[in-house]
């Protein structure tokens, strides 16, 4: 008897952290959720909009599949993605905005002394058709590919644009662009694929058939390793006052400067 | 009087009820675990889950094979095992038998400070030391590898192993020591053959922890261990424990994919269940 009371008192204890964490955000703020390659681009737009309109700002950098679900869940206002929308989340009521297209750099390590790659030789290496530096003009050493984890914004876009889906035999799957780059920086023989505003000095990003990332390059299409930042809204249901004039702000011409300043490039 | 029985009363049921939270948190995440464990172990089937090869959880035609996570858990947690029990059980006779007060307090501190650095250190000192020498003293392109993920487990179950058995050792009643001792025993002799073995459920407790803590800990080898879901055939592949499995795919996952990361941490649940058993079996032993 003792037993099911104590029991049932524990189930009765559990029911309010169930409901515990419902509830929408309050009124003059805006909550954003999802892509963390966005990370840069979206905390620069909130702070200048914070700055200049007193309206709360909120960012969870989650990844590109909990940004997109939060929205769906109305846990925050606006979702932010790293590729484009599935047509099964399209289908749900959900929209798509571009904001900015991203270069993916394709990062060596600095001691590496090849600098350009062809993207067909890109997708041979990641494929593990070619294994050896040698093969493409570098020292003889095995290549070690470092990608990200399933799921991952970047690799799903790095993967897209080399046509390797599923078929890439990395060496590491990390859960980071930081830990991307640290491990190329530390291997010799490593290649990888990051954020192109990302990339500091700590690694070589490659030229693609002889394009390098530069701004210019990701807009007019020549560098062609790119991927979209997209702003996922509701079909359905309005945006609250302060979210909508985020969104306004974010898409405007005005927000040009500070986007580039990102390191990513503006699509209005 | 009546006054007093009331108070006790109220007293008793807070206390009770502070208790019964405790109880309350361990069925909820059971039952929640249970709950969206299930669906996908129902979907992909048991023996495809459990024993499938491969896994692709974001392929065109997904595949949901947990046996190479399963085998690097055992192999991971094993491996550290066999490499962290001498060093810490020699260390815990060491401190409990022959060193010097000064030397055990120390070392004792020593050993506290290593249980309190958090995983993610362990993990970033072995992806910027451990990883560039194993590349460079074994020769193999890339040194996140199984070996890695050892050694760092190795080191992280030094300091339970080492506690739990320095305390089994230390409460050996002197007596049978002394007994040993006039018996012509020399003093080595009586530690391994009358101490060690008075303290056995004890040091197998602490060994029991060790395993506990290794196949528990999902930071430190997420940065040294590759995370490439191969099947582990040699120590110097890249390999993704049960718990990286989990903590690597969750942030970015959907649909299928989500519930079966669900349902590995399932299958990890009921490893750590089955190593509490273990335990518990132990220290009741200890106690008769």
């Amino acid at each position: 008897m003792k037993k099911i009371i104590s029991l049932a008192l524990a189930a009765v204890l559990a029911i309010p952290m169930l409901t515990g964490c419902s509830g929408k955000a309050p009124t003059g703020s805006v909550s954003t959720d999802g892509s963390t390659s966005m990370e840069k681009v979206i905390g620069t737009l909130g702070e200048a909009f914070q700055n200049d309109t007193g309206i709360t700002f909120t960012y969870n950098p989650t990844g590109s599949g909990s940004g997109i679900k939060a929205v769906q869940e109305g846990r925050c206002d606006i979702g932010l993605s790293s590729r484009n929308l599935k047509d099964e989340e399209k289908s749900s009521g959900l929209n798509e905005t571009v904001l900015a297209y991203d270069g993916i750099a394709i990062i060596v390590n600095n001691e590496n002394n090849v600098s350009d790659l062809s993207l067909e030789n890109i997708s041979k290496i990641f494929k593990g058709e070619i294994k050896n530096w040698s093969e493409v003009g570098g020292a003889d050493s095995e290549i070690v590919l470092i990608g990200r984890e399933a799921g991952s914004g970047t690799r799903d876009g790095f993967e897209s644009i080399t046509d390797t889906k599923e078929a890439c035999k990395y060496r590491q799957e990390l859960t980071s662009t930081g830990d991307v780059l640290t491990t190329v920086s530390q291997n010799p023989a490593a290649i990888g694929y990051a954020s192109a505003a990302s990339v500091k000095d700590s690694v070589k990003a490659l030229t693609i058939d002889g394009v390098a990332a530069t701004e210019s390059a990701i807009k007019d299409g020549s560098y062609i390793v790119q991927r979209p930042f997209v702003l996922v809204t509701k079909n359905d249901t309005k945006l609250s006052e302060a979210a909508q004039k985020f969104f306004d702000f974010i898409t405007s011409p005005d927000a040009n400067e500070l986007i580039s300043a990102a390191g990513v490039v503006s699509a209005n | 009087m009546k006054k007093n029985k009331f108070k006790e009363n109220i007293i008793h049921g807070i206390f009770l009820l502070l208790g019964l939270i405790t109880v309350g948190f361990v069925l909820l995440i059971t039952i929640y675990l249970v709950i969206s464990g299930i669906p996908a172990i129902r979907e992909i089937g048991l023996i495809n889950f459990l024993f499938g090869k491969e896994w692709a959880s974001t392929a065109a035609e997904p595949k949901y094979g947990i046996l190479p996570f399963i085998l690097t858990s055992v192999y991971g947690t094993s491996g550290a095992i066999i490499i962290g029990v001498p060093i810490g059980f020699m260390t815990s006779v060491y401190l409990s038998k022959l060193a010097s007060p000064k030397t055990k307090y120390l070392v004792q501190t020593a050993v506290s400070l290593l249980a309190g650095i958090p995983s993610v250190v362990y993990g970033l000192v072995g992806m910027l030391v451990l990883i560039p020498n194993i590349r460079n003293i074994f020769n193999i392109p890339d040194g996140s590898s199984l070996l890695a993920a050892i050694i760092v487990l190795s080191i992280m179950i030094l300091p339970s192993i080492i506690k739990v058995s320095v305390t089994a050792l230390d409460s050996v009643p002197k007596e049978y020591e002394d007994a040993s001792l006039a018996l012509g025993a020399t003093s080595i002799e009586t530690y391994f053959k009358v101490s060690v073995p008075a303290a056995k459920s004890g040091i197998a407790a602490s060994v029991v922890l060790g395993v506990g803590r290794a196949i528990g800990e999902a930071m430190a080898v997420m940065m040294v261990a590759g995370n490439a879901p191969n099947m582990p055939n040699s120590i110097f592949q890249s390999v993704r424990f049960l718990t990286t499995a989990v903590s690597s795919e969750m942030s970015y996952s959907s649909g299928l994919q989500r519930q079966a990361l669900f349902s590995i941490a399932l299958v990890l649940f009921m490893f750590i269940l089955l190593i509490n058993a273990t335990l518990n079996f132990f220290i009741k032993r200890n106690k008769e």
